[in-house]
């Protein structure tokens, strides 16, 4: 088992953050980098990118928003309970390289992805503005984390109950008229990786996204993680997560998001349901 | 010939007692059932106990068949097993998924004027009754050498390994990428034709002459080969199988519902997806499906499928009959199921609906021409012959190629063009000092049975190694 020794809920509860012993992957984990959890016997393998490692006490964070089945019944793991499965670390590693000025704009949980990203790009010593967003402000995470890791640092909220009001978008758009960006790193729901990407590609920056397609086994033998990237078939697993954001065909992997969005709805119903019988 | 010997050709082959067609089609059990004693000891006494057996020259690992025969018909069983092991370290298995009919059967003399004998079903017979009857015995063990091992997959080449290994006195321990020991025999065969229980108590015994099992470790990202030499292993086998998926690259080949064969296998033989939502892992449930290749893989996709309530399942192949790669017992079991053959037929794109799901796919008809290097007549498409054929669900079942996550983060290793490792075919030694290679990711895909074989023959050259150098 790979015990549970810190766990937080934030954005209401809607997202969870779980530090759990692994201590073999924590030692060989680099920012970018995925592991798969499974949580018991019957549980699905769910791919997560990592959010912090901590090599010396040999631990992984894992933050997830609650979704499905399989994050609802993870987030009923407490302290000193853990995860029965946990592989990685998976996929390739962000490419960290001091190049000048990096915007790095994540929204939702997406943030928790891009911090370790940042806090890399910031060590390597480029000027690392960062904006982040949520639908409103109880939803924002990591913010604190997030603002040390930068030298400029924007939130915005859908409705306006913080920072600026409007999209990550809008902000990535006023700072890339003003600045000379090298690199733009944007990782959050992938309507919005679409829009930063075609932000970013008007000023002719160069774009890293992360995906998270559909995943059994991380490790390249299922094919289930197809992405379509410059017209050609690639494994996010193993060639990714993390691609060319200019590249990437969006519409293609909202929809392959949605491969059993039905079977899933069912099975979060039906597991909601015996939580309250129980 | 003598009047024995005639006597003994008339006399038809037992027959396997099977779940029947219509029931089976729709439930995961096995569906042969196995030989009673009674029938077993009638079937072997079909053997002629030929003075110089060619069935022994067709079996890949040279397991001494008539002896075997010999001892299920004198109704020795205990003894008949102990004579298969010697040779072959995981009977039960190989009896249910050995292709028989083009090794050990292929060349019974029987089987030239009649049935050959059912070496496959007894040989089935002797491990299950072992299994369920047996004391349990485990073999003795050589003093232990402190030396260590680590096993790369734990398919049949690595478990194969990992049980010659342990016997003389090396300290083992697998490695696997997965959550779960097996390899094909967990992930890809389905539990009707090959229970998971017999793998997991294959397992068990090695477990219990104490092969350590790391489960969730991918060699080439949690460690890499020589990092396990920094570790203090001694040896490493590398038996990594070959896992990637091939596709056709055809247009609309992501459209959802087009899925490989081992992610479709994989959901639902060791994620247990048909018993969603009972467990997590969703499967989709196609209701006309059209599976694409004919090997043993394509024939456990359509029996699978027609298992989860397809209404319509089809094999879609390029050739025809007479090249379809699978086991014959496969082929006919997916024939009783109803699963329908679209022969000389192959897809030249899949066509979806606005969710992006595959709703159909256009196919174009083959005619066989002129023999090609595999020495199979080529199939070559027929102008203008393209039709549709409707479908909800697509498993692409063309093949498998080599994984590069293990060979491409190990120095040293050299690959052929394919991606394959290079071995030594007789001892399994690679271009590396201390790592062997055997089974599906030195040959390409073969069968349980020569992926073993190799790993028999590497475990005795490390053995040798670590008694005597490279
Ligand atoms: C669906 C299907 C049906 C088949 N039917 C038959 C049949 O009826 N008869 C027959 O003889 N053959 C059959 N075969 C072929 C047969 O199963 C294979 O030839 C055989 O399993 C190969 O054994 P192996 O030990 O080389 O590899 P595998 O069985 O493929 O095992 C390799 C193992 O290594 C693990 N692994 C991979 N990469 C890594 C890594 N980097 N680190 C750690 N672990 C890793 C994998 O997860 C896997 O568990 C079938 C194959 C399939 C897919
Ligand atoms: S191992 Fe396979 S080939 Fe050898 S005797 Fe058994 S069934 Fe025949
Ligand atoms: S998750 Fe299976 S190949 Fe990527």
């Amino acid at each position: 088992m790979y015990k549970i020794v810190k766990r937080e809920e934030m954005a209401e509860g809607t997202v969870v953050l779980n530090e759990i012993e692994a201590p073999s992957i924590a030692k060989k984990a680099k920012p970018g980098q995925f592991v798969i959890l499974k949580a018991n016997e019957e549980g699905e393998r769910i791919p997560l990118t990592m959010a912090d490692t901590d090599p010396e006490k040999g631990t992984i964070t894992i933050i997830y928003m609650v979704v499905g089945k399989s994050t609802a019944l993870f987030k009923t793991l407490k302290v000193g309970e853990g995860y029965q499965d946990v592989i990685g670390p998976l996929g390739q590693a962000t490419h960290l390289d001091k190049v000048g000025t990096v915007v790095c704009v994540g929204g939702g949980t997406g943030v928790a992805v891009l911090y370790p990203i940042t806090r890399g790009l910031k060590k390597m010593g480029n000027h690392v503005i960062s904006i982040i967003g949520a639908r409103t402000k109880s939803l924002l995470i990591l913010e604190d984390k997030m603002k040390e890791a930068s030298d400029e640092f924007y939130v915005c909220t859908d409705d306006g109950s913080y920072g600026h009001k409007g999209f990550v978008t809008e902000v990535l758009k006023n700072i890339l008229d003003k600045t000379k960006v090298a690199l733009a790193v944007g990782i959050g729901p992938v309507p919005m990786m679409k829009f930063v990407s075609k932000i970013t590609k008007d000023y002719d920056v160069k774009t890293i996204v992360s995906l998270n397609p559909i995943m059994i086994d991380g490790t390249g033998m299922c094919g289930g993680c197809r992405v379509s990237v410059g017209g050609k078939t690639k494994f996010a697993c193993v060639e990714g997560p993390e691609f060319d954001g200019h590249a990437v065909d969006y519409d293609e992997l909202m929809k392959r998001l949605q491969a059993y969005r039905e079977e899933e709805e069912n099975c979060r119903l039906k597991f909601e349901a015996s939580k309250k019988a129980a | 010939m003598s009047e024995k010997t005639t006597q003994k050709e008339k006399s038809s082959r037992q027959s396997m007692p099977e779940q029947k067609a219509e029931v089976r089609k729709r439930n995961f059990e096995e569906v042969p059932l196995g030989y009673s004693k009674e029938a077993a000891m009638a079937e072997a006494k079909r053997c002629l106990q030929c003075k110089k057996p060619s069935c022994i020259e067709g079996c890949p690992v040279g397991v001494d068949i008539p002896g075997f025969i010999n001892l299920i018909g004198e109704g020795k069983f205990a003894e008949s097993i102990k004579k298969i092991w010697e040779k072959n370290s995981l009977p039960a298995i190989c009896g249910r998924v050995c292709p028989q009919e083009i090794q050990c059967e292929g060349k019974c003399i029987v089987g030239k004027k009649a049935e050959p004998v059912a070496i496959g079903n007894l040989e089935r017979f002797a491990a299950d009754f072992e299994r369920l009857y047996g004391k349990g015995e485990i073999p003795s063990k050589m003093k232990s050498t402190g030396k260590k091992i680590a096993v790369v997959g734990s398919g049949p080449s690595g478990l194969t390994v990992a049980g010659d290994l342990i016997l003389k006195g090396h300290d083992v321990t697998v490695l696997e990428a997965f959550h779960k020991t097996g390899g094909v025999l967990v992930y890809g065969i389905p539990e009707f034709r090959l229970p998971k229980s017999i793998v997991a108590s294959e397992v068990a015994t090695l477990e219990k002459l104490g092969v350590k099992i790391n489960c969730n470790t991918v060699v080439g990202k949690s460690v890499t080969v020589d990092e396990l030499f920094q570790e203090g292993y001694d040896a490493v086998y590398v038996g990594v199988g070959a896992g990637l998926p091939y596709f056709m690259n055809i247009p609309g080949e992501n459209l959802i519902g087009v899925l490989s064969a081992n992610e479709y296998l994989t959901r639902a033989n060791l994620m247990k997806a048909y018993l969603f939502p009972n467990v997590d892992t969703p499967i989709p449930m196609g209701k006309n499906v059209a599976v694409l290749g004919a090997g043993n893989v394509a024939m456990d996709s359509a029996r699978t499928a027609m298992r989860l309530g397809a209404e319509h399942v089809s094999i879609v192949y390029r050739r025809s009959r007479q090249e379809m790669p699978a086991r014959s017992a496969e082929i006919h079991h997916a024939e009783e199921e109803g699963i329908e053959f679209k022969l000389l037929t192959n897809p030249t794109k899949f066509i979806g609906n606005d969710k992006g799901r595959v709703i159909g796919m256009e196919c174009i008809k083959m005619e066989l021409g002129e023999p090609d290097a595999s020495g199979r007549r080529k199939p070559v498409p027929l102008k203008g012959s393209e039709f549709i054929v409707d479908c909800d669900l697509v498993v692409v079942a063309v093949g498998a190629g080599a994984n590069p996550l293990l060979t491409r983060s190990t120095e040293g290793l050299s690959l052929n063009k394919g991606g394959y490792i290079i071995a030594d075919l007789e001892n399994g030694k690679t271009t590396k000092k201390g790592v062997w290679a055997g089974g599906d990711i030195v040959t390409g895909q073969a069968t349980v049975i020569l992926a073993m074989g190799a790993g028999r023959k590497a475990a005795d050259s490390i053995h040798k190694y670590l008694n005597w150098g490279w």
